[in-house]
């Protein structure tokens, strides 16, 4: 069953090759699959979700989805929504569709096959499917330098591509299955030794993939140059892959390995949250500066399984990071939709070329301050229940007369994030809706309902989950 | 029916066609190509009801003397069919290539000169097939040569053209020395052995005293099949030949006649590999040759301007992956396939990607008429369709997930990692990520760059079917493997 929710798009995908409406059948598979995505959520302990199709036999290698838990189930949630939402914001160049909604399509095919997964092999083969056309689509239809940014971001996830490959074959051999419960069930077959060279292969790899400092530098550019669908779908949900995997593979698998890297990882992901977030500070362009901040809010969710690592019984750091995970997506998927919308009205994406388009678009620019505030961590909206579950977790186990772990004071370091956020989002809301209006932004044109739709679609799931939380950490638990 | 029967037919559909041949108009010779395409199609439908002797014991063809010579087992059949499908693939992308064939090897709107570029390559079928069934050194060096000679006149084959003849004498020249070596090495293992026989030399026990002239003989032998491989340091003729050949001569180059050397190798290193005392060396022989394989190959491809030529580096890249499979030195077992079985798979895979790519190379050669990367140029443009199945294919190449090429690079990784070849493994990965960069190269030229003034390119109908087919197949064996590993039980 979880197999129709895989190929939904991937055959919708074949059928625009075949000369079916582009737009049409995109929004439709998609408008399909957040309905089946929602009742999976709702139903994911359902066995009739499993599906299974052996491959090979020896090794045995099964085409097989499931959700082993709910981790997978919110993941999936996470790549429906914001693909529908994609699909629906995004507008394609003159004789450019197929290609345009087709490589949405098929990145969103690729990222709910990856956690969707029951086997290691298709778990990591969907991943790569669905780069493909990310790489393609900026090279294509990207903006500035497109290019030399492709070409960079090509090479930088290869590489992180084949790096992870070495350490989840290393892994499969150890376990000598490639059914990811018959891996964590076979977990004594890794030994320490080999635990910790894995452990460094997976978090370079997963890390390139998460765009974990210092192996950031391809997403700011990637971001600010891909096609708008491109750009939400990659930003909010297939860069969720790297952290999906290591909750799921790494540190079920190696929590000593993990632990003997905890500390350059708190390091990393301090780079992440502190460096990066300098950097989106000093950012010229509404684009480059949304890149870097999905960049530096990754550093919160490395917190959380930095935190699972250090405390493998800790009850709070998986549920933090995923609903963060969620939370991101969705929130930084809307701002990148909204970007792009105020491209096309205005013209421009210099902060120094806009001013005062809350006067001429004021829908637009409420909508962009409720994606601004969520991005912040704004009580009532989910960032902020993801990230004081973070914070929270990282705390949950500290004894308090031992003082504090390396844990705590990597948390206590970050939460100066929230306020670096605080000050680039409020400044470029400052600089782009307020202010005096200028010459681009004096007749730009509003956003219309079909507009709203797609960005009231993500907002009411950045609510939803930020006033009631339970409604996915039920599903995690 | 005999298994030698298909050898037989195959021979005879040479003969057939090189005589037809000589009666028909000089117009157009397609006809002779799709003839023997349907011919190697009906023998390759007969592998199915071919049996050894094993099937009927009290047959009369089961008790004569050429089962000495002659075996047929599972890994003979699945190589015939491997040389039999690859024959056909190249002989209709002759078909489709007989324009530039023609305009090098006779005057003008006459295809005169091109009748015998489609029998050629039956007979050198008909010598791998052999190859695939050979017992003893003798006959696998008699089919080999039968291979060979073949290839030193199909590269030569477009007389006019200097690039060819410069080919053409490369090959025949470097070919002929390493047959040396192969005979050389031959006539030393059965100075020490006394047999010629693969099964026997297993049985001749390595005493300290009288094994170093035997493992002189098999250094020599496998200099010889490091030519016919593409294997580091005998590597060199390969991108100078691979360029000036004519195009579905370098396809069947660098498939067939490296599947050739690869059953050959299979079948000599087999014995040598079940006896204690000669795998060790013979096994760190394999893992060195093959670590500069896949160092040579892939990193002089990274520079590489030229498609053709490119392809060339990547045959070698590919030998060195295969090398690496076989220095892992694994025997299938209920656990997973051993090396023999995995270097087939690799070269079925390495088959159907390689082959794909060359049809869409020879009709870009012929309409854009050049073989650079930039010639490329913008197809994703002029020509979406074609530029998606040929990023399938590179992709493939390349090695990413769900295509076949990544179940081959696969299954090599997890062989090697089983045996602990840890510098074998580590130089791999490095392969792997610069066979990313330089077929992704082909990739970026196509979507990314705009054509100018490049012409659309239209693929004719046999090359579009077969582009289709071989595509398919690709994406099919990517997320489907069994198909083939049953072809191996």
């Amino acid at each position: 069953m979880l197999a129709l929710i895989v190929f939904l798009p991937i055959i919708a995908f074949i059928a625009i090759l075949l000369g079916a409406p582009a737009r049409l059948t995109a929004i439709g598979a998609a408008a399909a699959n957040l309905a089946l995505g929602i009742y999976a959520a709702f139903t994911w302990q359902c066995s009739c979700w499993a599906f299974s199709l052996p491959v090979l036999e020896n090794p045995a290698l099964h085409l097989a989805f499931g959700f082993p838990d709910g981790m997978s189930a919110v993941m999936v949630l996470l790549t429906v929504i914001v693909t529908l939402a994609a699909v629906l914001s995004g507008k394609a160049p003159e004789g450019r569709e197929k290609l345009y909604f087709g490589s949405s399509l098929l990145m969103s095919g690729g990222a709910l096959g990856a956690f969707a997964a029951a086997d290691l092999f298709f778990f990591y083969a969907f991943h790569e499917l669905a780069l493909i056309p990310t790489f393609l689509m900026i090279g294509i239809l990207g903006r500035g330098d497109r290019k030399e940014i492709a070409w960079k971001i090509t090479i930088y996830l290869g590489l992180g591509s084949i790096i992870l490959l070495a350490g989840l074959v290393w892994l499969a051999n150890l376990t000598g299955t490639y059914d990811i419960a018959g891996m964590i069930a076979a977990k004594d077959r890794v030994d320490p030794v080999s635990q910790k060279s894995i452990a460094a292969l997976l978090l370079v790899g997963f890390g390139t993939l998460v765009s974990l400092f210092p192996f950031h530098s391809w997403a700011a550019p990637a971001y600010a140059s891909a096609p708008a669908p491109i750009a939400m779908l990659h930003a909010g949900v297939l860069k969720k892959f790297g952290l999906y995997g290591l909750l799921r593979v790494a540190v079920p698998l190696l929590p000593e390995g993990l632990n003997a890297w905890l500390i350059p990882l708190l390091v990393l992901l301090l780079g992440n949250i502190l460096w990066c977030g300098l950097v989106t500070i000093s950012q010229k362009r509404l684009d480059g500066m949304l890149g870097n901040s999905s960049v530096m809010h990754m550093g919160y969710i490395f917190l959380a399984i930095a935190a699972l690592i250090a405390f493998p019984e800790n009850p709070l750091a998986q549920p933090a990071a995923v609903l963060l995970m969620f939370a991101h997506g969705v929130s930084i998927a809307l701002l990148f939709g909204l970007a792009d919308r105020i491209e096309r009205n205005t013209g421009s994406l210099d902060l120094s070329d806009l001013g005062g388009l809350a006067k001429s678009a004021p829908k637009l620019a409420f909508i962009f301050g409720i994606a601004a505030m969520a991005s912040i961590g704004l009580p009532g909206l989910a960032n902020f229940s993801g990230e004081v579950l973070v914070f929270l977790s990282a705390f949950k186990t500290c004894d308090g007369t031992a003082g504090l772990g390396p844990v705590q004071i990597a948390c206590i370091l970050s939460i100066w994030g929230v306020v670096i956020s605080a000050v680039y989002m409020l400044r470029a809301y400052r600089s782009i809706f307020q202010g005096p209006a200028v010459k681009s932004t004096e007749s730009a044109a509003d956003l219309t309902l079909v507009d709203r739709i797609p960005a009231v679609i993500l907002i009411l799931a950045l609510f939803a989950v930020g006033l009631y939380p339970n409604l996915l950490l039920n599903l995690l638990r | 029916m005999p298994a030698y029967y298909l050898e037989a037919l195959t021979v005879t559909l040479g003969l057939i066609l090189l005589m037809a041949e000589a009666f028909v108009s000089s117009k157009s010779k397609a006809w002779v190509g799709i003839t023997a395409a349907l011919g190697l199609g009906v023998i390759l439908a007969l592998t199915t009801i071919a049996i050894g002797p094993d099937a009927r014991p009290d047959a009369s063809w089961a008790k004569w003397p050429l089962w000495n010579f002659y075996q047929f087992d599972t890994l003979a059949r699945f190589y015939k069919i491997f040389a039999l499908v690859t024959t056909a693939f190249v002989v209709l992308l002759s078909v489709d290539y007989r324009k530039i064939l023609a305009r090098f090897t006779d005057h003008p709107g006459s295809e005169n000169g091109t009748g015998e570029f489609y029998a050629l390559p039956v007979f050198a079928c008909a010598g791998m097939m052999f190859l695939a069934s050979a017992k003893d050194l003798a006959g696998a060096f008699v089919a080999l040569e039968l291979v060979t000679i073949t290839f030193y006149i199909l590269v030569a084959y477009m007389r006019r053209n200097v690039g060819s003849l410069e080919a053409g004498v490369k090959y025949l020249i470097l070919g002929a020395l390493s047959t040396g070596f192969l005979v050389y090495g031959i006539a030393w293992i059965y100075g020490t052995t006394g047999t010629m026989s693969f099964s026997e030399i297993s049985n001749f026990k390595f005493q300290v005293s009288n094994s170093s002239g035997l493992f002189f003989g098999i250094a020599l032998v496998m200099v010889g099949l490091g030519f016919k491989i593409g294997a580091v340091p005998m590597q060199v003729w390969i991108p100078d030949v691979y360029q000036g050949a004519p195009t579905p001569t370098t396809a069947f180059l660098s498939v067939g006649s490296k599947a050739a050397g690869f059953i050959l190798m299979i079948r000599f290193l087999e014995p040598l590999l079940a006896s204690e005392s000669a795998r060790g060396p013979v096994l760190k022989l394999l893992i060195i040759l093959s670590i500069a394989t896949l160092l040579f190959g892939n990193l002089a491809a990274i520079p590489q301007t030229n498609f053709k030529r490119l392809l060339a580096y990547s045959s070698i890249a590919h030998a060195g992956f295969l090398l690496l499979a076989l220095a892992s030195g694994a025997s299938g077992s209920e656990e997973g396939p051993g090396s023999t079985q995995v270097v087939s798979l690799y070269l079925a895979t390495y088959l159907i990607m390689t082959l794909g790519v060359f049809f869409i190379l020879a009709q870009v050669r012929i309409q854009r008429d050049g073989e650079s990367i930039q010639d490329f140029n913008g197809l994703g443009q002029t020509n979406p369709t074609l530029a998606l199945a040929l990023t399938i294919l590179l992709a493939a190449l390349a090695g990413v997930p769900l295509t076949a090429g990544f179940i081959g690079k696969f299954f090599v990784f997890s062989l090697a990692v089983k045996a602990g070849l840890w510098a074998g493994v580590g130089v791999a990965f490095i392969a792997a990520a610069a066979g990313f960069y330089y077929y992704l190269n082909v990739v970026r030229a196509m979507w990314w760059v705009n054509p100018g003034q490049k012409a659309e390119v239209s693929l004719p109908v046999i090359s579009k079917v077969c582009v289709g087919v071989l595509t398919v197949a690709t994406l099919v064996l990517g997320i489907w493997p069994q198909p083939i590993l049953a072809l191996l039980k």
